[in-house]
């Protein structure tokens, strides 16, 4: 009886020992993070900050810029893409068909959920129109509508393409179009089981010739099983022509934007890593992708770190692994990016934005803002400056959550923000 | 046997009693098995069976704990049957919410430490429903 008082007061203190907060932790930045020891307490970190709407506050952007909210009121804007003759296309929706596997899954979901906008997503394209270049957008119109969850958005050849979560299409864009002239044509089915990472990212090849989707993972660790694995956590080329595909790089967990480096014509890709290892692991990353790499994604992580949450591991695997090229901080949670310009002023015309969703999982958040990573000579050079900021309010209140970031040659910054369902833009004071 | 039936309280659970105590031996059983299964095959769903259900023996671990309270509140004497009835349904009950949270995390994670507390709450729970079958009270009639 009194060996089982002892255990009874044992567990009890190991209960409340997990309840402990991780306390003030920093975030590694740069090509080489310092990488803290894989961490999980009995209970998991979650930290929703609290929605609230903008009422008359803005985010923030450096002295010399303004920004400005050009269309309001969409169905979750996610990412854009500027047309040749300035019009702005917005893909709206909401994906992921997966099934609660366990308990936590029914209890996490409904912690999400507060942290998400409660709109249902618009499966549509919305075209914004400023004709006469005042910086109002006064068209708003449907451009395509009926799509599954449409995500990633390129431009070439006179079409538009569309990475929706399912399939990848394209329609017909014949320039100052405002609605589409039909129903757009598939190129080729996308991995669509499940949809864990439901988001297909989608990127053009300067020749106009392939396509790049990014294909996230069906789990954050491989616990729905390796089956559900097949052709996720990769980028695919395919041909724009025929379809036909091959797995460009893979190990790649989630990678949520891809974009054409002007100059060199490299494929670069942000990418959100592994949950559940910590307050400061694993790094989100900017990374320029190299043909026939792997990333690690689920044997290991920055290089050879294995995570033995994936099992059977494959050392073989964790052996090819190769490094990102720039880690953006755990849990910041990357969903845009975009390379600069000259238009947008000389302290930010060298280097890439990128919008940070936000972390939910970690006790002092992180993200919920829109960085500046600098370059120098075709790479990332130095800690990311913040460009965007004021999305989580110094009151602990989210009004914003960021999203796809791109770059308008006219000297803008477009930012989609799927929280209070706006698309903002920032642009240089004359 | 006359002096039982002149006894304020039953010596045995009723029924829903009785049926929550035991529920909680095959829900614990199989969450080992489950894990154990696992262990040795590296199929996540096998996890998943384990996590639902310990969910379903911590629901009926946990009523049946309730009941257990009631009884030794009501016993006389508060010594010997009642109070081990009660702490093996305690402990078990709590070393099975360690052990959902433990489920709950990713894949590999959830190894060994699942794997271990599960061989050790299923055998506390058979236990304490063979006790709670037997005999809710210590020293018989009194």
């Amino acid at each position: 009886m009194r060996h089982s008082s002892a255990l009874t007061a044992l567990s009890m203190a190991f209960l409340l020992s997990a309840c402990n907060g991780e306390g003030d932790s920093t975030q590694a930045h740069g090509p080489d993070p310092k990488l803290p020891t894989p961490e999980r307490g009995l209970l998991p970190t979650m930290k929703i900050a609290e929605p609230a709407a903008w009422g008359d506050q803005k985010p923030s952007v450096p002295e010399g810029y303004t920004i400005t909210a050009i269309a309001t009121d969409l169905k979750i804007p996610r990412q854009t893409l500027i047309l040749p003759n300035g019009d702005i296309l917005v893909a709206e929706g909401k994906g992921g068909t997966e099934a609660a596997l366990k308990p936590k899954d029914v209890i996490a979901s409904l912690v999400k959920a507060r942290g998400t906008t409660p709109v249902k997503g618009g499966n549509r394209l919305t075209l914004l129109r400023d004709a006469d270049g005042d910086g109002t957008y006064e068209v708003k119109t449907v451009f395509a509508d009926n799509l599954n969850a449409p995500y990633g958005l390129a431009y070439g050849n006179g079409h538009v393409y569309v990475a929706n979560q399912d399939s990848l299409v394209r329609f017909d864009y014949p320039d100052g179009q405002t609605k589409a002239s039909g129903p757009p044509t598939k190129i080729t089915d996308l991995p669509g089981q499940v949809n864990h990472h439901w988001t297909k990212s989608l990127a053009i090849s300067p020749d106009g010739r392939f396509l790049y989707v990014g294909i996230g993972s069906n789990s954050n660790i491989t616990e729905r099983g390796m089956e559900v694995e097949i052709d996720r956590a990769r980028v695919w080329e395919v041909d724009a022509q025929t379809g036909a595909h091959r797995a460009y790089a893979t190990g790649l967990r989630n990678p949520t934007a891809l974009r054409i480096q002007p100059g060199t014509g490299k494929l670069w890709a942000v990418a959100n890593e592994r949950d559940e290892l910590g307050p400061d692991l694993v790094p989100d990353y900017l990374t320029s992708v190299k043909d026939g790499a792997f990333y690690g994604w689920p044997y290991s992580y920055w290089g050879q770190n294995v995570d033995p949450r994936a099992q059977p591991q494959n050392p073989a695997k964790v052996a090819e692994a190769i490094k990102p090229d720039y880690s953006l901080g755990s849990h910041v949670a990357a969903l845009g990016v975009d390379f600069s310009q000259a238009s947008m002023g000389e302290k930010f015309a060298q280097g890439a934005f990128v919008g940070e969703h936000g972390s939910w999982n970690r006790e002092n958040p992180v993200g919920y803002k829109v960085v500046f990573v600098p370059f120098s000579n075709g790479q990332p050079s130095g800690e990311p400056v913040d460009f965007a900021t004021g999305f989580r309010g110094t009151d602990g209140k989210t009004r914003g959550r960021p999203v796809g970031v791109t770059v308008d040659p006219k000297g803008a910054l477009i930012i989609a923000d799927d929280l209070s369902n706006t698309v903002w833009r920032v642009t240089r004071n004359k | 046997m006359t002096a039982t039936a002149r006894l304020p309280y039953p010596t045995t659970p009723g029924p829903l009693h009785a049926t929550l105590l035991a529920g909680t031996v095959p829900l614990f059983l199989g969450a080992l098995i489950s894990d154990i299964a696992y262990f040795q095959t590296y199929q996540s769903q096998w996890s998943n069976f384990a996590a639902w259900l310990l969910a379903g023996a911590e629901l009926f671990c946990g009523l049946t704990l309730l009941f257990a309270l009631v009884n030794l509140v009501r016993a006389q004497p508060k010594r010997g049957r009642p109070v081990l009835y009660f702490l093996l349904l305690l402990v078990t009950w709590i070393l099975g919410l360690i052990n959902s949270f433990e489920h709950a995390k990713d894949a590999w994670a959830v190894m060994p430490a699942g794997l271990v507390l599960s061989v050790i709450a299923a055998p506390l729970a058979c236990i304490a429903t063979w006790l709670g079958l037997t005999n809710l009270r210590t020293g018989g009639a009194q």
